[in-house]
């Protein structure tokens, strides 16, 4: 125990004015926190790949699945999800921005960029509300279970529904009324049930018939991902125009037909999660609430912190303290949640 | 009581002018990279089918494309590139070491798995 003392001067340690790796406490321990946070996306993105590897059902395609846009509808191949992607590296390069301009203790050029950050992580967390939403809602044609019992997802336009006009009375309409309202819902609701029978004839909840004036659809594919144990069909078989609307709408009409539209979330009011949904697997859609969710969490409340940062930054605190480190560490989580992204986007919806 | 916290470290959080301005066109110009990098991938997820024999190709270059992608962020935007090269390494190395050695053992399971369902649906 002798011989080889070292003198120890407080002033290079921590607590004092020296640090390990010459980074600051605040900044190495957020770097800790996030390799933690990182290893838990980690797990739940290693978690998905297990369950697909050992899925023996068709795992849903990326780009069929998110081919969608507001307003402009289907047809536009992961557009959408790019284009959140595209958000959310903008936002971060606004946040490295607004750290620069706090290296120069230009409190203006900080206000301005961390202002444009916040706005952008809002951009992106309306565009998850979207995307959530048209993921719960799911497609017009939903997913079928064709009379052979193999199951297939349809693509093409979906003709237009222009109302219902009732040709038998029930306890509200009357014959001759034309029901202009809720009409898709309406549609879907009875074709679930089986309640829309060959031409059209839809029985509503009142007991009247009614008969659906509904364009023609176009261009419908079916793709099969599940076949059948009594069919000659393939997983990946695709089955064109006359043919594909006459097999979709055999199963439609035939009184029990198998139809389910997007991923919704309870059924018969009993389970709170989502069931059945028309992309795939059951845990498709419950690894996609969970890790889009989970990262769209930590967007929120990184604009959350975004926002008590640039509080401070207008009320001058950071800039009274003579340096902006605070930015940077908010910046490191900012960034961090852009990093998860860029992970989610590949091995979510391209791979 | 005063904070004694707040004040002490401000290790590099200062930098000139000059500095600054080489910074902001480094940080536009991956901001070009990362973009283009998405298109890409986009391009190549849009055209090229799973079903095409390309395919295991483009799944590889979509990996790659991605950890240049991260890379690119963690280096350059979270600054890490600047900091001292062991910090860098006790941040990275054991994230790596953990991580790819998960991805061996679960995706291997799965497979397992996946094989004996498979025989006992047969």
């Amino acid at each position: 125990m002798s011989g080889n003392t070292v003198q120890l001067n407080s002033k290079t340690l921590w607590g004092g004015k020296e640090s390990p790796f010459q980074t600051s406490y605040g900044k190495l321990m957020m770097w800790f926190f996030l390799v933690s946070d990182a290893l838990t996306f980690s797990g739940l993105l290693v978690a998905y790949g297990f369950v697909r590897h050992d899925t023996l059902e068709a795992w849903p395609i990326g780009e069929e699945t998110f081919n969608s846009l507001p307003v402009l509808g289907h047809g536009y191949p992961l557009i959408y999800v790019a284009l959140m992607t595209f958000i959310l590296i903008i936002s971060s390069v606004t946040m490295v921005l607004a750290v620069e301009a706090g290296h120069r203790m230009d409190k203006k050029g900080v206000t301005k960029w961390m202002f444009a950050t916040i706005i952008g992580g809002f951009f992106f967390l309306g565009s998850q509300v979207w995307e959530w939403s048209h993921f719960i809602h799911g497609s017009e044609f939903g997913r079928i279970e064709l009379m052979d019992g193999s199951e297939a997802i349809v693509k093409g336009h979906f003709g237009e529904i222009k109302n219902f006009t009732v040709i038998e009375d029930g306890l509200h309409h009357k014959k001759g009324d034309v029901i202009t309202a809720d009409l898709m819902h309406t549609f879907q609701h009875a074709a679930k049930e089986g309640h829309i029978e060959k031409g059209g004839k839809i029985h509503l909840h009142d007991g009247s018939i009614a008969k659906v004036n509904k364009e023609h659809d176009h261009d419908l594919e079916l793709t099969v991902k599940l076949t059948g144990s009594d069919s000659k069909r393939n997983i990946g078989d695709k089955i064109h125009g006359k043919e594909a609307e006459a097999l979709y709408y055999a199963s439609l009409y035939s009184g029990t037909p198998k139809v389910t539209y997007g991923a919704p979330w309870f059924e018969d009011g009993e389970h709170w999660l989502p069931t059945k949904n028309e992309y795939g697997p059951q845990q498709y859609a419950h690894f996609f609430f969970f890790i889009t969710g989970f990262h769209g969490f930590h967007v929120f409340s990184g604009v959350l912190i975004n926002i008590l940062i640039f509080i401070g930054v207008i009320k001058g605190t950071y800039h009274k303290r003579g340096h902006y480190e605070m930015v940077e560490k908010t910046g490191l989580y900012w960034h961090f949640v852009d990093l998860v992204w860029v992970f989610v986007f590949t091995f979510f919806y391209l791979v | 009581m005063e904070r004694d916290d707040l004040i002490e470290y401000s290790l590099d959080t200062h930098h000139s002018e000059e500095h600054g301005k080489a910074l902001r066109t480094k940080i536009w110009k991956v901001t070009l990279l990362l973009t283009i990098i998405t298109a890409v991938e986009v391009a190549l997820g849009a055209y090229i089918k799973q079903s095409s024999d390309v395919w295991i190709y483009v799944k590889w270059s979509f990996i790659a494309l991605t950890l240049l992608k991260a890379g690119y962020i963690v280096m350059v935007f979270m600054h890490l590139g600047d900091e001292r090269k062991w910090m860098r390494n006790v941040i990275l190395l054991p994230y790596a070491g953990f991580i790819l050695y998960l991805i061996f053992i679960a995706l291997t399971e799965a497979l397992a798995v996946g094989s004996a369902w498979s025989g006992v649906a047969a």
